[in-house]
Protein backbone atom coordinates (compact mmCIF):
# COMPACT_ATOMS: atom_id res chain seq x y z
CA UNK A 1 0.00 0.00 0.00
CA UNK A 2 2.82 2.67 0.94
CA UNK A 3 4.66 1.35 -1.96
CA UNK A 4 2.16 1.73 -4.10
CA UNK A 5 1.44 5.69 -3.05
CA UNK A 6 5.41 5.95 -3.16
CA UNK A 7 5.28 5.09 -6.41
CA UNK A 8 2.75 7.37 -7.97
CA UNK A 9 4.45 10.16 -5.87
CA UNK A 10 7.70 9.31 -7.60
CA UNK A 11 5.54 9.44 -11.03
CA UNK A 12 4.63 12.65 -13.24
CA UNK A 13 5.21 15.40 -10.88
CA UNK A 14 3.31 17.73 -12.93
CA UNK A 15 -0.27 15.58 -12.50
CA UNK A 16 0.43 14.75 -9.00
CA UNK A 17 0.71 18.23 -8.05
CA UNK A 18 -2.10 19.62 -9.86
CA UNK A 19 -3.96 15.93 -8.49
CA UNK A 20 -2.96 17.20 -4.98
CA UNK A 21 -3.37 20.93 -4.74
CA UNK A 22 -7.56 20.39 -6.10
CA UNK A 23 -7.55 17.12 -3.49
CA UNK A 24 -6.74 19.41 -0.75
CA UNK A 25 -8.82 21.74 -1.73
CA UNK A 26 -11.86 19.94 -1.49
CA UNK A 27 -10.52 18.69 1.84
CA UNK A 28 -10.18 21.95 3.58
CA UNK A 29 -14.00 22.84 2.02
CA UNK A 30 -15.47 19.57 3.32
CA UNK A 31 -13.53 19.88 5.94
CA UNK A 32 -14.69 23.69 6.85
CA UNK A 33 -18.70 22.50 6.19
CA UNK A 34 -18.85 20.46 8.53
CA UNK A 35 -16.91 22.04 11.33
CA UNK A 36 -19.05 25.47 10.54
CA UNK A 37 -21.91 24.18 9.01
CA UNK A 38 -23.18 27.23 7.21
CA UNK A 39 -26.35 27.29 5.60
CA UNK A 40 -26.88 24.38 2.44
CA UNK A 41 -28.29 27.46 0.71
CA UNK A 42 -24.51 29.69 0.44
CA UNK A 43 -22.17 26.82 0.70
CA UNK A 44 -22.97 23.00 0.27
CA UNK A 45 -20.30 20.48 1.18
CA UNK A 46 -18.03 18.75 -2.23
CA UNK A 47 -19.68 15.49 -1.22
CA UNK A 48 -23.50 16.74 -1.13
CA UNK A 49 -22.16 18.35 -4.51
CA UNK A 50 -21.60 14.77 -5.87
CA UNK A 51 -24.26 13.30 -4.56
CA UNK A 52 -26.46 15.69 -6.44
CA UNK A 53 -24.66 15.05 -9.15
CA UNK A 54 -25.19 11.33 -9.13
CA UNK A 55 -29.13 11.49 -8.56
CA UNK A 56 -29.24 13.01 -12.54
CA UNK A 57 -25.85 12.37 -14.08
CA UNK A 58 -27.96 12.16 -17.59
CA UNK A 59 -29.41 15.43 -17.47
CA UNK A 60 -26.22 17.12 -16.29
CA UNK A 61 -23.62 15.35 -18.87
CA UNK A 62 -26.76 16.06 -21.98
CA UNK A 63 -26.37 19.78 -21.30
CA UNK A 64 -22.78 19.85 -21.01
CA UNK A 65 -22.86 18.51 -24.12
CA UNK A 66 -24.99 21.20 -25.61
CA UNK A 67 -23.03 23.82 -24.06
CA UNK A 68 -19.96 22.37 -24.59
CA UNK A 69 -20.91 21.89 -28.75
CA UNK A 70 -21.75 25.95 -28.76
CA UNK A 71 -18.53 26.35 -27.21
CA UNK A 72 -16.39 24.55 -29.94
CA UNK A 73 -18.65 25.57 -32.48
CA UNK A 74 -18.28 29.32 -31.68
CA UNK A 75 -14.24 28.35 -31.05
CA UNK A 76 -13.23 27.09 -34.10
CA UNK A 77 -15.65 29.35 -36.10
CA UNK A 78 -12.94 32.26 -34.27
CA UNK A 79 -10.20 30.78 -35.07
CA UNK A 80 -11.26 30.09 -39.09
CA UNK A 81 -12.49 33.52 -39.54
CA UNK A 82 -9.90 35.31 -37.18
CA UNK A 83 -6.83 34.21 -38.75
CA UNK A 84 -8.44 35.20 -42.03
CA UNK A 85 -8.90 38.64 -40.89
CA UNK A 86 -6.01 38.51 -39.35
CA UNK A 87 -3.90 37.71 -42.75
CA UNK A 88 -6.47 40.42 -44.34
CA UNK A 89 -5.60 43.10 -42.05
CA UNK A 90 -1.60 42.19 -41.92
CA UNK A 91 -1.78 42.21 -46.09
CA UNK A 92 -3.86 45.49 -46.32
CA UNK A 93 -3.46 48.96 -45.61
CA UNK A 94 -7.02 49.61 -46.25
CA UNK A 95 -8.40 46.16 -44.08
CA UNK A 96 -5.77 47.69 -41.41
CA UNK A 97 -7.78 51.23 -41.26
CA UNK A 98 -10.91 49.98 -41.31
CA UNK A 99 -11.50 46.39 -40.00
CA UNK A 100 -8.69 46.64 -37.19
CA UNK A 101 -9.62 49.88 -35.87
CA UNK A 102 -13.14 48.48 -35.92
CA UNK A 103 -12.54 45.55 -33.94
CA UNK A 104 -10.14 47.46 -31.74
CA UNK A 105 -13.33 50.03 -30.93
CA UNK A 106 -15.75 46.83 -30.51
CA UNK A 107 -13.54 44.95 -28.13
CA UNK A 108 -14.12 47.75 -25.96
CA UNK A 109 -17.89 47.73 -25.68
CA UNK A 110 -18.39 45.09 -22.74
CA UNK A 111 -19.54 42.35 -25.50
CA UNK A 112 -21.75 40.60 -22.70
CA UNK A 113 -23.98 43.90 -23.21
CA UNK A 114 -24.95 42.21 -27.14
CA UNK A 115 -26.63 39.54 -26.08
CA UNK A 116 -29.63 40.07 -25.84
CA UNK A 117 -29.50 41.83 -29.59
CA UNK A 118 -28.20 38.65 -30.86
CA UNK A 119 -31.17 36.64 -29.41
CA UNK A 120 -33.61 39.21 -30.82
CA UNK A 121 -31.54 38.61 -34.33
CA UNK A 122 -31.62 34.96 -34.02
CA UNK A 123 -34.02 33.76 -31.77
CA UNK A 124 -33.53 30.87 -28.68
CA UNK A 125 -32.10 28.11 -30.78
CA UNK A 126 -27.76 27.58 -30.92
CA UNK A 127 -27.25 30.23 -33.56
CA UNK A 128 -26.97 32.93 -30.92
CA UNK A 129 -25.17 31.17 -28.19
CA UNK A 130 -22.08 30.20 -31.18
CA UNK A 131 -22.39 33.73 -32.34
CA UNK A 132 -21.42 35.27 -29.19
CA UNK A 133 -18.77 32.27 -28.41
CA UNK A 134 -17.89 33.41 -31.80
CA UNK A 135 -17.37 37.11 -31.04
CA UNK A 136 -16.09 36.96 -27.70
CA UNK A 137 -13.41 34.13 -28.66
CA UNK A 138 -12.35 36.35 -32.18
CA UNK A 139 -10.71 38.81 -30.36
CA UNK A 140 -7.57 37.42 -28.88
CA UNK A 141 -7.06 35.51 -31.86
CA UNK A 142 -7.27 38.57 -34.20
CA UNK A 143 -5.04 40.48 -31.86
CA UNK A 144 -2.05 37.89 -31.27
CA UNK A 145 -2.53 36.72 -34.91
CA UNK A 146 -1.98 40.16 -36.40
CA UNK A 147 1.07 40.70 -33.82
CA UNK A 148 2.68 37.48 -34.83
CA UNK A 149 2.40 37.64 -38.83
CA UNK A 150 4.26 41.16 -38.11
CA UNK A 151 6.91 39.59 -35.76
CA UNK A 152 8.69 38.77 -38.55
CA UNK A 153 12.51 39.27 -38.40
CA UNK A 154 12.98 42.06 -41.39
CA UNK A 155 16.30 40.62 -42.85
CA UNK A 156 13.88 36.87 -43.13
CA UNK A 157 11.58 39.08 -45.41
CA UNK A 158 14.56 40.35 -47.60
CA UNK A 159 15.92 37.00 -48.06
CA UNK A 160 12.36 36.18 -49.93
CA UNK A 161 12.49 39.49 -51.37
CA UNK A 162 16.03 38.40 -52.80
CA UNK A 163 15.05 34.96 -54.25
CA UNK A 164 11.96 36.19 -55.33
CA UNK A 165 9.63 34.51 -53.33
CA UNK A 166 5.59 35.23 -54.11
CA UNK A 167 3.92 36.92 -51.91
CA UNK A 168 1.23 33.28 -50.88
CA UNK A 169 5.37 31.99 -50.19
CA UNK A 170 6.18 34.28 -47.74
CA UNK A 171 2.69 33.76 -45.94
CA UNK A 172 3.04 29.96 -45.71
CA UNK A 173 6.77 29.39 -45.55
CA UNK A 174 7.70 32.43 -43.40
CA UNK A 175 4.84 34.80 -41.62
CA UNK A 176 2.35 31.87 -40.87
CA UNK A 177 4.70 29.57 -38.90
CA UNK A 178 6.33 32.51 -37.94
CA UNK A 179 2.86 33.39 -35.99
CA UNK A 180 2.11 30.02 -34.94
CA UNK A 181 3.30 30.81 -30.84
CA UNK A 182 1.10 34.43 -30.81
CA UNK A 183 -1.87 32.33 -32.46
CA UNK A 184 -1.59 29.84 -29.78
CA UNK A 185 -1.38 32.49 -26.84
CA UNK A 186 -4.55 33.82 -28.55
CA UNK A 187 -6.47 30.46 -28.64
CA UNK A 188 -5.72 29.42 -24.90
CA UNK A 189 -7.42 32.75 -23.81
CA UNK A 190 -10.23 32.60 -26.48
CA UNK A 191 -11.23 28.55 -25.33
CA UNK A 192 -12.11 30.16 -21.93
CA UNK A 193 -14.03 33.26 -23.64
CA UNK A 194 -15.61 31.00 -25.98
CA UNK A 195 -17.07 29.16 -23.01
CA UNK A 196 -18.00 32.21 -21.07
CA UNK A 197 -20.15 33.53 -24.68
CA UNK A 198 -22.07 30.24 -24.63
CA UNK A 199 -23.24 30.25 -21.22
CA UNK A 200 -24.00 33.78 -21.24
CA UNK A 201 -26.03 32.86 -24.60
CA UNK A 202 -27.87 30.46 -22.26
CA UNK A 203 -28.18 33.16 -19.45
CA UNK A 204 -29.77 35.23 -21.54
CA UNK A 205 -32.45 32.93 -23.66
CA UNK A 206 -32.23 29.40 -23.83
CA UNK A 207 -33.97 26.03 -23.17
CA UNK A 208 -30.83 23.71 -23.12
CA UNK A 209 -27.13 23.51 -21.82
CA UNK A 210 -25.58 24.26 -18.73
CA UNK A 211 -25.65 28.10 -18.06
CA UNK A 212 -29.93 27.05 -18.42
CA UNK A 213 -29.36 24.56 -15.36
CA UNK A 214 -28.03 27.01 -13.76
CA UNK A 215 -30.92 29.43 -14.21
CA UNK A 216 -33.68 26.88 -13.32
CA UNK A 217 -31.23 25.85 -10.37
CA UNK A 218 -31.00 29.53 -8.96
CA UNK A 219 -34.81 30.15 -9.45
CA UNK A 220 -35.55 26.89 -7.17
CA UNK A 221 -32.75 28.32 -4.92
CA UNK A 222 -31.00 24.58 -5.48
CA UNK A 223 -27.55 26.02 -4.28
CA UNK A 224 -26.36 22.23 -4.56
CA UNK A 225 -27.62 22.03 -8.56
CA UNK A 226 -25.51 25.42 -9.07
CA UNK A 227 -22.46 23.88 -7.90
CA UNK A 228 -22.91 21.20 -9.50
CA UNK A 229 -22.80 23.02 -12.77
CA UNK A 230 -20.12 25.39 -11.40
CA UNK A 231 -17.67 22.88 -11.07
CA UNK A 232 -18.47 20.87 -14.41
CA UNK A 233 -17.90 24.08 -16.23
CA UNK A 234 -14.60 24.51 -14.17
CA UNK A 235 -13.79 21.04 -15.33
CA UNK A 236 -14.21 20.92 -18.60
CA UNK A 237 -12.80 24.49 -19.14
CA UNK A 238 -9.70 23.40 -17.81
CA UNK A 239 -9.53 20.67 -20.02
CA UNK A 240 -10.27 22.76 -23.07
CA UNK A 241 -7.27 24.86 -22.42
CA UNK A 242 -5.29 22.13 -21.71
CA UNK A 243 -6.48 20.08 -24.69
CA UNK A 244 -5.26 23.69 -26.78
CA UNK A 245 -2.19 23.54 -24.66
CA UNK A 246 -1.30 19.86 -25.95
CA UNK A 247 -2.47 21.16 -29.71
CA UNK A 248 0.53 23.86 -29.44
CA UNK A 249 3.50 21.22 -27.95
CA UNK A 250 2.48 19.17 -30.59
CA UNK A 251 2.49 22.03 -33.82
CA UNK A 252 5.66 23.81 -32.26
CA UNK A 253 8.59 21.68 -30.95
CA UNK A 254 10.61 23.89 -32.32
CA UNK A 255 9.50 27.30 -30.27
CA UNK A 256 11.60 27.98 -27.28
CA UNK A 257 8.85 27.56 -24.68
CA UNK A 258 8.91 23.74 -26.00
CA UNK A 259 12.47 23.33 -26.21
CA UNK A 260 13.30 21.85 -22.63
CA UNK A 261 11.76 18.68 -23.67
CA UNK A 262 13.39 18.13 -26.39
CA UNK A 263 17.24 19.61 -25.37
CA UNK A 264 17.96 16.97 -22.87
CA UNK A 265 19.10 14.31 -25.27
CA UNK A 266 20.89 16.94 -27.33
CA UNK A 267 24.32 17.36 -27.39
CA UNK A 268 25.44 21.35 -27.87
CA UNK A 269 27.88 21.73 -30.65
CA UNK B 1 37.26 65.73 -44.63
CA UNK B 2 38.84 64.93 -48.30
CA UNK B 3 37.15 64.61 -51.56
CA UNK B 4 35.59 61.01 -52.38
CA UNK B 5 38.88 59.41 -54.18
CA UNK B 6 37.92 57.78 -57.72
CA UNK B 7 37.37 53.97 -57.10
CA UNK B 8 38.88 52.78 -60.20
CA UNK B 9 41.75 54.74 -62.29
CA UNK B 10 42.59 52.04 -64.97
CA UNK B 11 39.69 51.36 -66.83
CA UNK B 12 39.51 47.22 -66.24
CA UNK B 13 40.21 44.61 -68.81
CA UNK B 14 35.98 43.31 -68.67
CA UNK B 15 32.98 45.01 -67.78
CA UNK B 16 32.15 45.37 -64.46
CA UNK B 17 29.63 43.07 -62.52
CA UNK B 18 28.63 45.64 -60.30
CA UNK B 19 28.60 49.64 -61.13
CA UNK B 20 27.61 51.94 -59.19
CA UNK B 21 27.66 55.69 -60.51
CA UNK B 22 26.71 58.80 -58.70
CA UNK B 23 25.23 56.50 -56.26
CA UNK B 24 23.44 58.21 -52.84
CA UNK B 25 20.76 57.49 -50.55
CA UNK B 26 18.70 59.83 -48.25
CA UNK B 27 16.45 59.31 -45.57
CA UNK B 28 13.60 61.52 -44.74
CA UNK B 29 13.70 61.48 -40.57
CA UNK B 30 11.46 63.90 -38.36
CA UNK B 31 14.39 66.42 -38.32
CA UNK B 32 14.50 66.52 -42.10
CA UNK B 33 16.47 64.37 -44.75
CA UNK B 34 19.26 62.41 -43.45
CA UNK B 35 22.15 61.55 -45.93
CA UNK B 36 23.07 58.22 -45.48
CA UNK B 37 25.26 57.71 -48.77
CA UNK B 38 26.54 60.49 -51.16
CA UNK B 39 28.30 60.02 -54.10
CA UNK B 40 28.96 56.36 -54.54
CA UNK B 41 31.59 55.52 -57.43
CA UNK B 42 32.29 51.57 -57.16
CA UNK B 43 32.84 49.24 -59.94
CA UNK B 44 33.35 45.00 -59.02
CA UNK B 45 34.84 43.17 -61.61
CA UNK B 46 33.58 39.60 -62.59
CA UNK B 47 34.73 37.08 -59.55
CA UNK B 48 36.19 39.73 -57.42
CA UNK B 49 36.25 40.02 -53.79
CA UNK B 50 35.65 43.76 -52.52
CA UNK B 51 35.49 44.79 -48.94
CA UNK B 52 33.60 47.96 -48.08
CA UNK B 53 35.08 48.51 -44.12
CA UNK B 54 34.17 51.93 -42.39
CA UNK B 55 32.98 52.85 -39.13
CA UNK B 56 29.08 52.16 -37.71
CA UNK B 57 26.80 53.98 -39.11
CA UNK B 58 29.00 54.75 -42.51
CA UNK B 59 26.04 53.76 -44.19
CA UNK B 60 27.89 50.41 -45.57
CA UNK B 61 25.18 48.02 -44.98
CA UNK B 62 22.71 50.91 -46.99
CA UNK B 63 25.36 50.86 -49.30
CA UNK B 64 24.64 46.33 -49.84
CA UNK B 65 20.88 46.96 -49.61
CA UNK B 66 20.88 49.09 -52.52
CA UNK B 67 23.36 46.71 -54.92
CA UNK B 68 20.85 44.01 -53.62
CA UNK B 69 17.87 45.50 -55.02
CA UNK B 70 15.91 46.03 -51.46
CA UNK B 71 16.23 49.88 -51.50
CA UNK B 72 16.14 52.10 -54.04
CA UNK B 73 19.06 54.86 -54.34
CA UNK B 74 17.90 58.41 -53.89
CA UNK B 75 20.20 59.08 -57.13
CA UNK B 76 22.49 57.52 -59.14
CA UNK B 77 22.80 54.68 -61.02
CA UNK B 78 23.56 50.86 -60.65
CA UNK B 79 23.84 48.43 -62.96
CA UNK B 80 24.49 45.07 -62.09
CA UNK B 81 25.24 42.29 -65.07
CA UNK B 82 24.91 44.92 -67.48
CA UNK B 83 21.17 46.09 -66.15
CA UNK B 84 19.82 49.09 -64.36
CA UNK B 85 18.65 47.63 -61.07
CA UNK B 86 15.08 47.34 -60.64
CA UNK B 87 14.47 45.54 -57.49
CA UNK B 88 17.08 42.53 -56.63
CA UNK B 89 18.74 41.17 -59.12
CA UNK B 90 19.06 37.99 -60.52
CA UNK B 91 21.48 35.06 -59.42
CA UNK B 92 21.56 36.82 -56.04
CA UNK B 93 22.80 35.53 -53.22
CA UNK B 94 22.70 37.54 -49.43
CA UNK B 95 24.15 36.77 -46.22
CA UNK B 96 23.32 39.13 -42.91
CA UNK B 97 24.80 39.95 -40.33
CA UNK B 98 22.27 37.92 -38.14
CA UNK B 99 21.76 33.97 -39.72
CA UNK B 100 17.68 34.19 -40.39
CA UNK B 101 17.73 30.37 -39.83
CA UNK B 102 13.86 29.32 -39.56
CA UNK B 103 13.37 27.61 -36.63
CA UNK B 104 11.05 24.97 -37.59
CA UNK B 105 13.28 24.02 -40.06
CA UNK B 106 16.16 21.87 -39.90
CA UNK B 107 19.51 23.15 -41.25
CA UNK B 108 19.20 21.11 -44.72
CA UNK B 109 15.91 22.32 -45.50
CA UNK B 110 16.66 25.85 -44.53
CA UNK B 111 19.53 25.51 -46.45
CA UNK B 112 17.06 24.00 -49.47
CA UNK B 113 14.92 27.56 -48.64
CA UNK B 114 16.34 30.13 -51.00
CA UNK B 115 15.00 27.47 -53.70
CA UNK B 116 11.53 26.80 -51.85
CA UNK B 117 10.76 30.06 -51.78
CA UNK B 118 9.97 29.93 -55.89
CA UNK B 119 9.55 25.78 -56.56
CA UNK B 120 9.87 22.69 -55.34
CA UNK B 121 13.97 21.42 -55.05
CA UNK B 122 15.00 18.84 -57.34
CA UNK B 123 16.59 15.82 -55.55
CA UNK B 124 20.05 17.13 -57.18
CA UNK B 125 19.38 20.14 -55.55
CA UNK B 126 19.31 18.22 -52.19
CA UNK B 127 22.29 16.29 -52.82
CA UNK B 128 23.97 19.44 -53.66
CA UNK B 129 22.93 21.09 -50.61
CA UNK B 130 24.37 18.47 -48.35
CA UNK B 131 27.07 18.25 -50.25
CA UNK B 132 27.90 22.28 -49.34
CA UNK B 133 26.88 21.68 -45.88
CA UNK B 134 29.04 18.99 -46.09
CA UNK B 135 31.99 20.73 -47.22
CA UNK B 136 31.27 23.58 -44.37
CA UNK B 137 31.91 21.25 -41.61
CA UNK B 138 28.36 20.43 -40.94
CA UNK B 139 27.33 16.79 -42.68
CA UNK B 140 25.75 14.86 -39.61
CA UNK B 141 23.81 17.76 -38.62
CA UNK B 142 21.32 18.09 -41.67
CA UNK B 143 18.28 17.04 -39.33
CA UNK B 144 18.85 19.27 -36.53
CA UNK B 145 17.28 22.10 -35.86
CA UNK B 146 19.06 25.54 -35.97
CA UNK B 147 18.86 26.49 -32.47
CA UNK B 148 20.84 22.77 -31.48
CA UNK B 149 24.06 24.76 -33.36
CA UNK B 150 26.19 27.04 -32.40
CA UNK B 151 26.68 30.70 -33.54
CA UNK B 152 29.20 29.82 -36.07
CA UNK B 153 27.69 26.32 -37.44
CA UNK B 154 24.79 28.71 -38.40
CA UNK B 155 26.37 30.84 -39.92
CA UNK B 156 27.59 28.54 -42.24
CA UNK B 157 24.59 27.02 -43.01
CA UNK B 158 23.13 30.55 -43.57
CA UNK B 159 26.41 30.50 -46.10
CA UNK B 160 25.34 27.39 -47.87
CA UNK B 161 21.93 28.28 -48.17
CA UNK B 162 22.80 31.72 -50.10
CA UNK B 163 25.52 29.80 -52.22
CA UNK B 164 22.85 26.80 -53.08
CA UNK B 165 21.37 28.31 -56.01
CA UNK B 166 24.61 28.77 -57.61
CA UNK B 167 24.61 32.91 -57.45
CA UNK B 168 26.53 34.88 -59.98
CA UNK B 169 27.05 37.55 -56.82
CA UNK B 170 27.04 37.24 -53.46
CA UNK B 171 26.47 40.01 -50.74
CA UNK B 172 27.85 39.43 -46.97
CA UNK B 173 26.38 42.19 -44.65
CA UNK B 174 29.00 41.66 -42.18
CA UNK B 175 28.33 37.71 -41.87
CA UNK B 176 30.96 37.29 -38.98
CA UNK B 177 30.20 40.18 -36.51
CA UNK B 178 28.57 38.60 -34.02
CA UNK B 179 30.93 35.27 -33.74
CA UNK B 180 33.33 35.41 -31.17
CA UNK B 181 37.37 35.85 -32.48
CA UNK B 182 38.50 31.79 -33.31
CA UNK B 183 34.76 30.47 -34.78
CA UNK B 184 35.16 34.22 -37.11
CA UNK B 185 39.12 33.29 -37.79
CA UNK B 186 37.88 30.04 -38.97
CA UNK B 187 35.42 31.04 -41.27
CA UNK B 188 37.46 33.75 -42.44
CA UNK B 189 39.74 30.70 -44.09
CA UNK B 190 36.42 28.92 -44.75
CA UNK B 191 35.12 31.69 -46.83
CA UNK B 192 38.24 32.71 -48.79
CA UNK B 193 38.93 28.80 -49.65
CA UNK B 194 34.96 28.61 -51.04
CA UNK B 195 35.58 31.98 -53.21
CA UNK B 196 38.97 30.75 -54.31
CA UNK B 197 37.05 27.50 -55.59
CA UNK B 198 33.89 28.64 -56.93
CA UNK B 199 34.83 32.73 -57.73
CA UNK B 200 31.96 33.96 -57.01
CA UNK B 201 31.59 38.64 -57.51
CA UNK B 202 31.62 38.95 -53.74
CA UNK B 203 30.89 42.41 -52.02
CA UNK B 204 31.53 41.77 -48.41
CA UNK B 205 30.77 44.69 -45.75
CA UNK B 206 32.55 44.47 -42.08
CA UNK B 207 33.80 46.64 -39.42
CA UNK B 208 37.33 44.51 -39.17
CA UNK B 209 40.24 45.79 -41.39
CA UNK B 210 41.95 42.73 -40.60
CA UNK B 211 39.33 40.89 -42.24
CA UNK B 212 38.91 43.24 -44.90
CA UNK B 213 42.50 42.78 -45.87
CA UNK B 214 42.75 39.22 -45.36
CA UNK B 215 39.69 38.44 -47.61
CA UNK B 216 39.71 40.83 -50.66
CA UNK B 217 41.25 42.12 -53.81
CA UNK B 218 40.04 45.48 -52.84
CA UNK B 219 39.27 46.93 -49.71
CA UNK B 220 36.88 50.16 -50.33
CA UNK B 221 36.99 52.77 -46.94
CA UNK B 222 34.05 54.34 -45.81
CA UNK B 223 34.01 57.36 -44.53
CA UNK B 224 30.59 58.85 -42.36
CA UNK B 225 28.13 61.66 -42.07
CA UNK B 226 27.51 61.09 -45.37
CA UNK B 227 28.63 58.17 -45.83
CA UNK B 228 31.16 57.86 -48.94
CA UNK B 229 33.91 56.24 -50.27
CA UNK B 230 37.25 57.36 -49.09
CA UNK B 231 39.88 55.25 -50.41
CA UNK B 232 40.31 52.01 -52.69
CA UNK B 233 43.04 49.89 -51.81
CA UNK B 234 44.19 46.77 -54.29
CA UNK B 235 45.23 44.20 -51.35
CA UNK B 236 48.09 42.12 -53.41
CA UNK B 237 48.71 39.25 -51.28
CA UNK B 238 49.38 35.73 -52.80
CA UNK B 239 46.22 33.25 -52.57
CA UNK B 240 45.55 30.90 -51.46
CA UNK B 241 46.04 32.53 -48.07
CA UNK B 242 46.02 30.68 -45.16
CA UNK B 243 46.15 32.59 -41.36
CA UNK B 244 49.70 32.68 -41.49
CA UNK B 245 49.56 35.47 -44.35
CA UNK B 246 48.13 37.50 -41.34
CA UNK B 247 51.98 37.54 -39.83
CA UNK B 248 53.48 38.78 -43.13
CA UNK B 249 55.11 42.30 -43.28
CA UNK B 250 52.89 43.01 -46.54
CA UNK B 251 49.51 41.68 -44.34
CA UNK B 252 50.57 44.02 -41.35
CA UNK B 253 51.78 47.27 -43.71
CA UNK B 254 47.99 46.97 -45.65
CA UNK B 255 46.64 46.28 -42.11
CA UNK B 256 48.90 49.99 -40.92
CA UNK B 257 47.96 52.01 -44.03
CA UNK B 258 44.21 51.57 -43.71
CA UNK B 259 44.12 52.22 -40.30
CA UNK B 260 46.44 55.18 -40.53
CA UNK B 261 43.90 56.71 -43.24
CA UNK B 262 40.89 56.29 -41.03
CA UNK B 263 43.13 57.42 -38.39
CA UNK B 264 43.49 60.92 -40.53
CA UNK B 265 40.10 60.82 -40.78
CA UNK B 266 39.80 61.13 -37.56
CA UNK B 267 37.37 57.72 -37.32
CA UNK B 268 40.00 55.55 -35.55
CA UNK B 269 42.07 56.56 -33.16
CA UNK B 270 45.62 56.11 -33.60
Amino acid sequence: MIGLVRRWLGGDSETRDVVVVLAAALLVWEAGVRLLHPSPLILPAPSAIFAAFLETPGLFLRNLGFTLGMTCIGFVLAVVLGVALAVGIVYSRFLERTVYTLLVALNSIPKVALAPLFVIWMGTGPEPKIAIALMLAIFPIVIDMVLGLRSVDPDMLHLARVSKASPWAVLTKIRFPCALPSLFAGMKVAISFALVGAIVGEFVAGSRGIGFQILVAQGQFDTVRVFVSLLLLGFVGTVLFFLVDYAERLSLPWHVSQRARRQRSTDRA
Amino acid sequence: MTTPAPATTSAPATAPYVSLRGVGKTYASPRGPVAALANIDLDIRPREFVSVVGPSGCGKSTLLKLVAGLETASSGDIVVDGRALDGPPDRLGVVFQRDVLLDWRSILDNVLLSIEFTRKPRADERQRAAALLDRFGLAGFEHRFPWELSGGMRQRASICRALLADPELMLMDEPFGALDAMTRDDLNVELAQIWQDTRKTLLFITHSIVEAVFLSDRVVMMGKAPGMIVETIAIDLPRPRRLAVRDSAEFAAYVHRIRHHFAELGIVKE
